[in-house]
């Protein structure tokens, strides 16, 4: 899939998390969580998922954390480059 | 075994955190919102919030229903899509008016379990009755589908349309009595509607001791407070679990003796009076009870 505009999605409320994405020439993935030291390496593995899913291999994903379950950041992520490749429809099937 | 249905409590798709965390409450079900509680530039990532949570295992063991937007909108099919997909156990249409509404969803479900391999016939349809119409046709309704497991009163768009207001249930008696004879004729369940002062402990339980006496299995909540209230609305009083004990031993010996009458303290037992003290056994338990 690809990026076409810069698109957000998600909220800073607890539980949950922000998500941006904006075009760029490579991939470039940026986290920043309240409980990074704990979970860093487990909310990058499901975010590099997510995005190897939906086929996204140019943008930079910039994602502020704040203690979403994996549900949430799957789903944040899948939202957030739906809206940035301006796409309406959805394969069910790679997600 | 068929699980009890006292509190069926909304959660709104697009909020994370009360998606993530809303078993702890142990409703015996929950039901994923996807329409009126979600704005509109929000419906996207609601729908993906929801077809992940419902493959959340701390979701086992509480009843997963998912409130689609009518399908006559550009969101109800691809909520479908997800509530189907996700693995919902009942999806809830709103604005039901008449039979074909809930054959049009049928044919739709019909599709995306055949699509994604979910087994044919295994997502239940709850329709959502607010208008007279939807009253007037709710005997169809109920029996539209083999998928129908239950109607549900949605009473502020219900008033609208009568053009009166929420009060004192009067308003919405003939409803709830309409509704609640053609989920029984259909062998189906019913839900009461939602009672939105979350302050008022007291016109709850009114309300809702009203609801579990009229027959309704049980009432849709907006606030996880009411759980408790409801299910001790919907508990057995103590005097009422010992003589139930009494009917169904009576019944149980009498079935171990082979006879056909059954009998406690010399006065004839007649079955329905034996079903409904087997149901009321099944009320004193908190989550299996016996159909």
């Amino acid at each position: 899939m690809h990026i076409k505009k810069e698109a957000i999605c998600g909220t800073l409320e607890s539980n949950d998390l922000l998500v941006k994405v904006v075009p760029f020439g490579g991939l470039q993935v940026s986290i920043s969580s309240e409980v990074m030291r704990q979970f860093g390496a487990r909310i990058r593995e499901v975010v590099d998922e997510t995005l190897k899913q939906m086929n996204v291999s140019q943008g930079k994903i910039v994602i502020e954390d704040k203690g979403a379950l994996d549900c949430a950041i799957r789903a944040r992520v899948q939202a957030a480059v739906l809206r940035g490749c301006e796409c309406e429809e959805l394969d069910w099937s790679v997600l | 075994m068929k699980k009890l249905r006292r509190s069926m409590l909304f959660i709104p798709g697009s909020n994370a955190a009360m998606l993530s965390t809303a078993f702890v409450y142990r409703p015996d079900s929950i039901m994923f919102d996807l329409e009126d509680a979600v704005a509109l530039r929000e419906k996207d990532s609601a729908r993906l919030l929801v077809f992940h949570a419902l493959q959340l295992t701390a979701y086992r063991g509480i009843e997963t229903v998912v409130r689609i937007n009518p399908l006559d909108t550009p969101y109800g099919l691809k909520d479908l899509e997800a509530a189907v997909r996700g693995g919902a156990e009942i999806v809830r249409l709103p604005k039901t008016d008449c039979a074909e509404d809930i054959q049009k969803l049928e044919r739709e479900v019909d599709r995306i379990e055949r699509e994604c391999g979910r087994e044919h016939g295994s997502t239940r349809l709850m329709a959502a009755i607010e208008s007279a119409s939807g009253v007037v046709n709710a005997v169809a309704i109920a029996a539209a589908s083999p998928r129908m497991d239950s109607i549900a009163l949605a009473g502020f768009d219900y008033v609208v349309d009568m053009q009166t207001q929420r009060g004192d249930g009067s308003e919405l008696f003939y409803a709830r009595c309409a509704i609640l004879h053609a989920a029984r004729a259909a062998k189906i369940d019913a839900f009461d509607v939602v009672f939105s002062d979350v302050n008022d402990d007291e016109g709850f339980l009114k309300e809702a001791n009203f609801a579990k006496n009229l027959g309704f299995n049980g009432k849709s909540l907006i606030n996880p407070r009411q759980i408790e209230l409801l299910h001790k609305a919907y508990a057995p009083t103590e005097q009422e679990l010992r003589k139930a004990e009494r009917i169904v031993n009576a019944a149980e010996e009498a079935e171990r003796e082979g006879l056909g009458v059954v009998s406690l303290n010399g006065k004839m037992v007649d079955a329905p009076v034996v079903l409904n003290a087997r149901r009321i056994l099944a009320l004193a338990k908190p989550a299996f009870a016996q159909a």
